[in-house]
């Protein structure tokens, strides 16, 4: 059997980075659960080549097992193939055409999975102060909501948070990290956000 | 050059009926500090007379925060013991100035510390001039518990300091700031206490949920600081002493940081965001009312009020870019201040109410820099990968501030820099830290 990962729509560059980052243990050990719990893999390099990955044969019989990310209505599914995160330019809370893409999809998965509710976490690099990045991580955050809303996700279902500069996904001082660390991450559950 | 002014203190000061005539200059020793002194004052302090041996360790423990509190300033320099000859055996002994005046110990300080059968210290010390052979100031003796040895030796400092610079003291202060451990991208943070040279550090909350830019209250026994406590920023307010706190609630759904005291000690201002938008508020922290200062689609945060708490100092990018502007602390029109290249933020008003010291962000370098009140005359006092967040000293002559490295293994460190721009120094700590905030002068 092989192992599947639906990270087709993932960039495989941030998927290697987020993989090796100690704030994803808890990504990683869902993952890492979900690649035993699918038995022994075949899968020689389960980061590296697509093409060892057989997207359209996934060999789970039957459908995808409960919460893994193959399981469309899985949080797993979500943050990878949905894809949790939209990235903004320097000093920006405007969304990207492809921002706007990603919300698309995050919204027309929340009004099918209607149990989850939403999260908006916003964060900015770290060049600007600490009051500046949390104001801006803020702004970035509604922005989302906003865009969420508009496509009829209800706003009780979500909610905003603000990091500024406090958790960085990626640490170098480079805008190679900078550039993935202005982001607005969508973190669903199914706990009632109020 | 150093600079000695030629003008007499006081007599009320010194405490004496008349000055008495100096052998090479018209008054006593005095270094100039607000202009570029360049050349250090020398000045001996030989380890102070133990009266007895319990005293011992503690007479030169004492007399090594005194040193290392004025050599720290950079405006003085220690002539040290290896290079005395005199030799002070008995406090009550005259001085033999020849044997200072030998080695160009400008200033000589001399002391005594004894213990009692109760366990409580007795610190005595006088200033001199050696070179005008004579006292400067009253002697002065401190008592205190034994485990308060280290603000006997700094109030001892101060008043050295002040005695010979005519500027108020600062070394008996205290110090509030983050915590940081851990790397970059899981950093864990607590507030943290400690005296304002690194020593007697103690910590105020775990590391179990991020804090931010703990800020003291006027009288330094509450501290106010944004925490993640509760899942979300909100603003808390911790008792010193016993470390107990408290949230102070804003509205549901919103997000509250940056707060800082009124000189009243009973109004807090702050940032409260909501709809993504932040504006300042001001707080009543008695009966928890809130009302609004700003109303703008921009940011507006890290706002600081004047020591006479009529106007507050704060950052907005209303402008485009995150800039200075200063207005009544109730509210009304704001005048933008800053107007250099680049990005303004975290404005802090000295406590002379003289200057606005902030964090500059300019072609990819942060700066502190301090200008005067109205944005004329800003100096900019350092230069690095990322300064931010000064704090005054109480005396409004020394900036801290957090220093952060760059790179994956960035880490935050304390400096200190005096508003000349001279001798910055890292605060001897062994942990990570950010976000301080000095505290008055302590009583």
């Amino acid at each position: 059997m092989q192992a599947v990962f639906a990270y087709d729509k993932l960039n495989k560059e941030q998927m290697k980075k987020e993989w090796g980052n100690p704030m994803n243990i808890l990504s990683k050990t869902t993952i890492l659960a979900a690649v035993l719990a699918l038995g022994a893999c075949s899968s020689a390099d389960r980061f590296g080549n697509s093409d060892a990955v057989d997207l359209n044969n996934s060999g789970v019989a039957g459908g995808a097992l409960a919460g893994s990310p193959q399981d469309p209505t899985s949080a797993a599914y979500f943050q990878q193939t949905v894809g949790d995160r939209v990235l903004f330019a320097v000093d920006q809370s405007t969304l990207t055409p492809q921002g706007m893409a990603t919300l698309d999809g995050q919204a027309q998965w929340l009004s099918t999975n209607v149990e989850y509710s939403a999260v908006i976490e916003g964060h900015a690099d770290e060049q600007g102060t600490r009051e500046y990045n949390l104001a801006l991580g803020a702004r970035r955050a509604n922005a989302v909501l906003e865009y969420l809303t508009a496509k009829g996700v209800a706003p009780n279902r979500m909610k905003v948070i603000s990091y500024g500069k406090e958790r960085p996904l990626e640490i170098c001082s480079e805008e190679s990290c900078y550039a993935k660390n202005r982001r607005a991450v969508t973190v669903i559950s199914v706990v009632p956000t109020s | 050059m150093m600079k000695h002014v030629l003008t007499l203190l006081s007599a009320i000061l010194f405490g004496l009926a008349a000055p008495v005539a100096a052998q090479e200059r018209d008054g006593p020793l005095r270094i100039e500090i607000t202009e570029g002194v360049i050349e250090p004052l020398p000045y001996a302090v030989p380890v102070f007379v133990a009266d007895t041996a319990a005293a011992a360790q503690h007479a030169q423990n004492i007399t090594q925060v005194i040193a290392a509190d004025l050599s720290g300033t950079g405006l003085f320099r220690e002539i040290p013991d290896s290079a005395h000859i005199g030799r002070i055996t008995n406090f009550a002994s005259p001085v033999q100035f020849p044997d200072w005046k030998a080695i160009n110990a400008q200033a000589l300080i001399v002391g005594g510390v004894s213990v009692d059968g109760a366990g409580r210290l007795t610190v005595r010390f006088r200033l001199y001039d050696v070179f005008a052979g004579q006292e400067i100031g009253q002697g002065l003796q401190l008592q205190g518990t034994v485990d308060g040895w280290r603000r006997m030796a700094h109030k001892v400092a101060d008043q050295v300091y002040a005695r010979l610079t005519g500027e108020d003291a600062y070394f008996d202060s205290r110090v509030v700031f983050v915590a940081e451990s851990g790397p970059k991208d899981n950093r864990q943070k607590r507030l943290a206490i400690m005296d304002y040279d690194g020593a007697n550090l103690s910590y105020l909350t775990d590391a179990s949920s991020i804090v931010l830019a703990p800020r003291f209250s006027p009288g330094d026994n509450q501290v106010l600081y944004t925490s993640y406590e509760s899942g979300f920023p909100k603003i808390y307010v911790l008792d010193v002493a016993s470390a107990g706190r408290r949230v102070l609630e804003t509205q549901q759904g919103t997000m509250s940081f940056a707060p800082r005291f009124a000189p009243d000690g009973r109004t807090v201002v702050f940032s409260l965001t909501s709809g993504g938008n932040t504006d300042l508020y001001t707080m009543d922290i008695g009966s928890g009312r809130t009302s609004r200062l700003t109303s703008a689609p921009s940011i507006e945060t890290a706002p600081s009020f004047s020591p006479d708490g009529s106007r507050i100092v704060f950052e907005s990018d209303r402008s485009g870019l995150p800039q200075l502007y200063v207005m009544p602390s109730s509210g009304g029109e704001a005048q933008r201040i800053s107007f250099g290249q680049g990005r303004y933020g975290t404005p802090v008003w000295s406590p002379r109410g003289d200057l606005i010291a902030f964090t500059k962000q300019s072609k990819g370098r942060f700066h502190i820099g301090v200008m005067r009140t109205d944005g004329s005359e800003e100096r900019l006092l350092t230069a690095s990968f990322l300064d931010e967040g000064p704090t005054w000293a109480p005396n409004g002559r020394v900036i801290m501030f957090t220093r952060e490295s760059q790179g994956a293994q960035g880490q935050a460190r304390l400096y200190s820099v005096d508003i000349t721009g001279r001798n910055l120094r890292k605060v001897p700590l062994d942990i990570g830290a950010s976000d301080p905030s000095w505290s008055g002068l302590q009583k």
